[in-house]
């Protein structure tokens, strides 16, 4: 302590402070928001959430989806998308929409936890649908190998076997996953937002898009055994650099080679 | 030395003992003399070819590397290697083997990205190689069949790229034999027999992989390099071409001796490039075979290419319509044996435009002989700008490529720049008509801007942005006149001119000679003429006045 007292004057005392606060807070704000997370992966809703939520929804939502989301020209009808679809499209960004297009398109969430939770609390009581996922399957500590199969067989086709995406019809697109939170992965399965398929319980069990997030997670954890990457995307960055980057090196040492000394 | 007998040379180093020894034995010392003595010309674009051999060598060693560990087997078993995402999973031997060579085998990984990026850069640059030939002109007599096989080995290196892409029997290179079987398969009558000879049964078969492993480490690199012998045997025999300049003619050869500065240029290009290829071998992945997971013919997995020089193949298949206008391009055709499917949706592109590349590129040399009744030797380039017609057929052909080449990739046009990937495809489609009539136009027009910009810059010299003003009040631009080594580079070069139709022996003008009249003038109807000595003296003359001008008004000042 002593030690420590006559080092208060020190010049770098008041940075050493400062990172100290700045952890801190970056740390307890950190578990606030895990807390927060997994109060949301609860399945029950009180009825102060449902109706805050009818009150945001009617704000925010209602110009395209209707009073009511019995659904618009601009809109489709909400009744039986289920908690997980609000917490999916709300919680990536995708809703409220950016702007109409091919598809929505991700960006940073307009709505805090609470709020997003009260906007599930409210579509859930409109009908029957898929839930918030429990933790149990959003651990990521199942089989990654079965859920490499899994995401090979059923994913790859659009989001390609590395998870980087690809590219789908007239503008539309299957996202890269590096980044994505599990539940919004584990929820996209059972919802099927935009052009994606629904993949029920019936399809593949929640076991197995447990596999999947680990499998996810695991080559996402693991980075490049190789070296950079160069996107994932195959040949055709691979060629892209070739012609490029080595060919440009390759040229300025044959220029080099038949200069002339002076 | 005091004995009178023949003893020619008496050494005295141990080294010198060895050296006189191998040389009564083999004569190096004379083909060392011999070879030592050719002369090279010095230019960077000479060096093209020297990097595709010394990729090709590299190959050859990270590729016998590869041999030790790789197993070709179809056999299925299940892995239980260290990379834990596909522990247990039932894969077949060749891809478990692809595996440990990449997580087991100490520099494993390193040895099989060398082989990998050097293939890439053997193909690139065995094309910018060939371009380099066509673009200046060096397959004319007496070098035609060079670039024959010069083609050839483009071929060859295409093949030896094909099969090795195939070997680790992963998704993407499985996916890729599933599109060479559809195309097989597309071949009306035989198509199926074929597929089934090649996999040996129904697609995928246990066969494939193994018969490609011997093509791909026996026979194919055994013909690469009896053609790069080939190859090289003739450009000791013509010598190597070189550069328009002053006291070069088709008769020398102005340049380095090979021994031994050009040796040691050469040989020290070799570590340099095999330095390049170990540095991006080390610091990028190339085809990160674990990602892709086994081959399952079920899925095939979004971005699935192939590798850069089958890309325009792949583009082609990609642009190529289902139905057109309403109309299928898939037909029945009832036979006396019964009906057979012909699928030129997928026979059409996968054939057509490579095979109409190709055709091109092989007979080329041939057409511009008969157009232009050019029979004698050339060893003295072109500058592309000097054969405006040549060039732009050269970039028509380019452009042509790139559409497919891009085509390709049109998934990734898609998702990198945020439009819709059905207009990609639209848009390569019509360029692919337009694009190489476009850039004929633009390139020759180019060309010909160039040749006009010489014409003026030895006629009157290089504008000095110096404006003086003339004792009448006229304000003139000083140009400075160039040195006659780089005059002649401007002014010292052929410029055929157009062709009448010639009659035979009849008096008759054939056909066929209409044909090459009318060939001839449109090659060299439009044509800047170098200028001559005497507009050369013209313009000088007229520079002369102006610097006395110049002179009269310092004297005045």
């Amino acid at each position: 302590m002593k030690a420590l007292s006559q080092k208060r004057r020190h010049p770098l005392a008041a940075l050493a402070l400062l990172v100290l606060g700045l952890m801190l807070t970056g740390g307890l704000y950190a578990v606030v928001t895990t807390v927060n997370e997994a109060k949301a992966d609860t399945t029950t809703f009180t009825a102060h959430q449902v109706e805050e939520g009818e009150k945001l929804f009617v704000a925010n939502c209602a110009t395209c989806h209707g009073i009511g989301a019995n659904g618009t020209d601009a809109g489709p009808s909400l009744a039986g998308v289920g908690a997980a679809a609000v917490d999916f499209q709300v919680g990536t960004g995708r809703m409220p929409m950016q702007m109409q297009g091919p598809q929505a398109l991700g960006k940073p969430a307009q709505f805090t936890t609470e709020q997003t939770r009260e906007l599930s609390a409210y579509v859930a009581t409109l009908g029957d649908g898929p839930a918030v996922p429990s933790e149990e399957y959003l651990d990521g500590n199942g089989d990654a190998a079965v859920g490499g199969e899994l995401f090979r067989v059923n994913c790859a086709m659009c989001h390609n076997a590395a998870a980087a995406g690809g590219a789908l019809t007239r503008g539309k697109f299957a996202p890269a996953l590096a980044g994505v939170s599990n539940s919004h992965i584990y929820e996209a399965m059972v919802t099927g937002p935009q052009n994606m398929p629904v993949f029920n319980d019936a399809n593949i069990t929640p076991e197995g898009k447990r596999d999947i997030i680990t499998f996810l997670n695991t080559i996402e954890e693991q980075g490049n055994p190789g070296g950079a990457k160069l996107g994932s995307l195959g040949p055709v960055s691979e060629g892209l650099f070739i012609w490029t980057a080595v060919l440009g090196v390759i040229v300025g040492f044959t220029v080099w080679l038949t200069s002339r000394t002076s | 030395m005091s004995s009178a007998t023949q003893t020619p040379f008496e050494p005295t180093t141990s080294t010198g003992r060895i050296t006189n020894f191998v040389d009564e034995r083999v004569g190096g010392s004379g083909i060392l003399r011999e070879f030592g003595r050719k002369v090279f010309p010095d230019h960077w674009s000479f060096m093209f070819g020297e990097v595709a051999l010394y990729s090709f060598v590299i190959l050859l060693l990270s590729g016998t590397f590869l041999t030790f560990f790789f197993d070709p087997s179809m056999a299925e078993t299940h892995y239980h290697g260290s990379y834990v995402p596909l522990k247990g999973v039932e894969m077949s031997v060749a891809y478990s083997s692809s595996l440990n060579i990449s997580f087991e085998v100490r520099g494993g990984l390193f040895m099989r990205q060398v082989h990998h990026w050097s293939a890439l850069l053997f193909v690139a640059s065995v094309s910018v190689h060939m371009l380099r030939v066509f673009f200046t002109g060096a397959f004319r007599k007496p070098r035609e069949l060079n670039w024959v096989v010069g083609g050839v080995l483009l071929i060859l290196s295409l093949a030896a790229g094909f099969t090795g892409y195939s070997l680790p029997d992963d998704l993407l290179s499985g996916n890729g034999l599933r599109i060479i079987d559809g195309v097989v398969k597309s071949i009306p009558i035989v198509g199926t027999y074929i597929s089934f000879f090649l996999f040996g049964g129904e697609f995928p078969g246990t066969a494939i992989i193994s018969r490609l492993y011997m093509l791909h480490i026996m026979l194919v690199p055994a013909m690469i390099l009896l053609m790069v012998a080939i190859h090289l045997f003739m450009v000791v025999v013509h010598k190597h071409t070189q550069y328009p300049g002053p006291g070069r003619n088709d008769r020398n050869v102005v340049g380095y001796p090979l021994g031994p500065v050009y040796a040691a240029k050469a040989g020290g290009f070799f570590f340099i490039v095999f330095g390049i290829i170990a540095m991006i071998s080390a610091f990028f992945q190339i085809n990160p075979i674990w990602n892709y997971g086994p081959y399952d013919p079920s899925p095939v997995s979004a971005g699935t290419q192939p590798d850069w020089y089958i890309g325009f193949v792949d583009g082609a298949l990609r642009l190529m319509p289902g139905w057109l206008f309403n109309i299928p391009m898939e037909w029945n055709i009832p036979l006396p044996w019964g009906t057979n499917t012909l699928s030129f949706n997928v026979l059409g592109p996968a054939l057509i435009p490579a095979g109409l590349i190709f055709a091109l590129m092989f007979t080329y040399p041939w057409i511009e002989r008969w157009v232009t009744r050019d029979n004698r030797e050339h060893h003295v380039l072109d500058r592309p700008r000097n054969a405006p017609t040549r060039t732009a057929i050269g970039v028509a052909g380019v452009v042509l490529y790139c559409v497919m080449w891009a085509a390709a990739s049109s998934d990734l046009i898609a998702t990198h720049f945020h439009v819709s990937l059905n207009d990609v495809t639209y848009w390569l489609r019509a360029l692919f008509f337009i694009g190489p009539v476009l850039g004929f136009i633009v390139t020759k027009r180019v060309a010909l801007a160039l040749q006009r910009k010489d014409r003026e810059i030895a006629l009157h010299g290089r504008e000095t942005g110096r404006i003086v003003r003339l004792p009448h009040g006229e304000f003139q631009e000083i140009h400075a006149q160039l040195d006659d080594y780089k005059r002649y580079k401007l002014v010292g070069y052929e410029s055929p001119v157009a062709e009448e139709g010639i009659p035979n022996e009849n008096g008759i003008v054939t056909k066929k000679e209409n044909l090459r009249a009318k060939l001839s003038s449109f090659f060299f109807e439009d044509r800047v003429a170098p200028a001559t000595p005497s507009e050369l003296e013209a313009g000088h003359h007229h520079e002369a006045i102006e610097a006395s001008d110049d002179d009269n008004k310092a004297v005045t000042h």
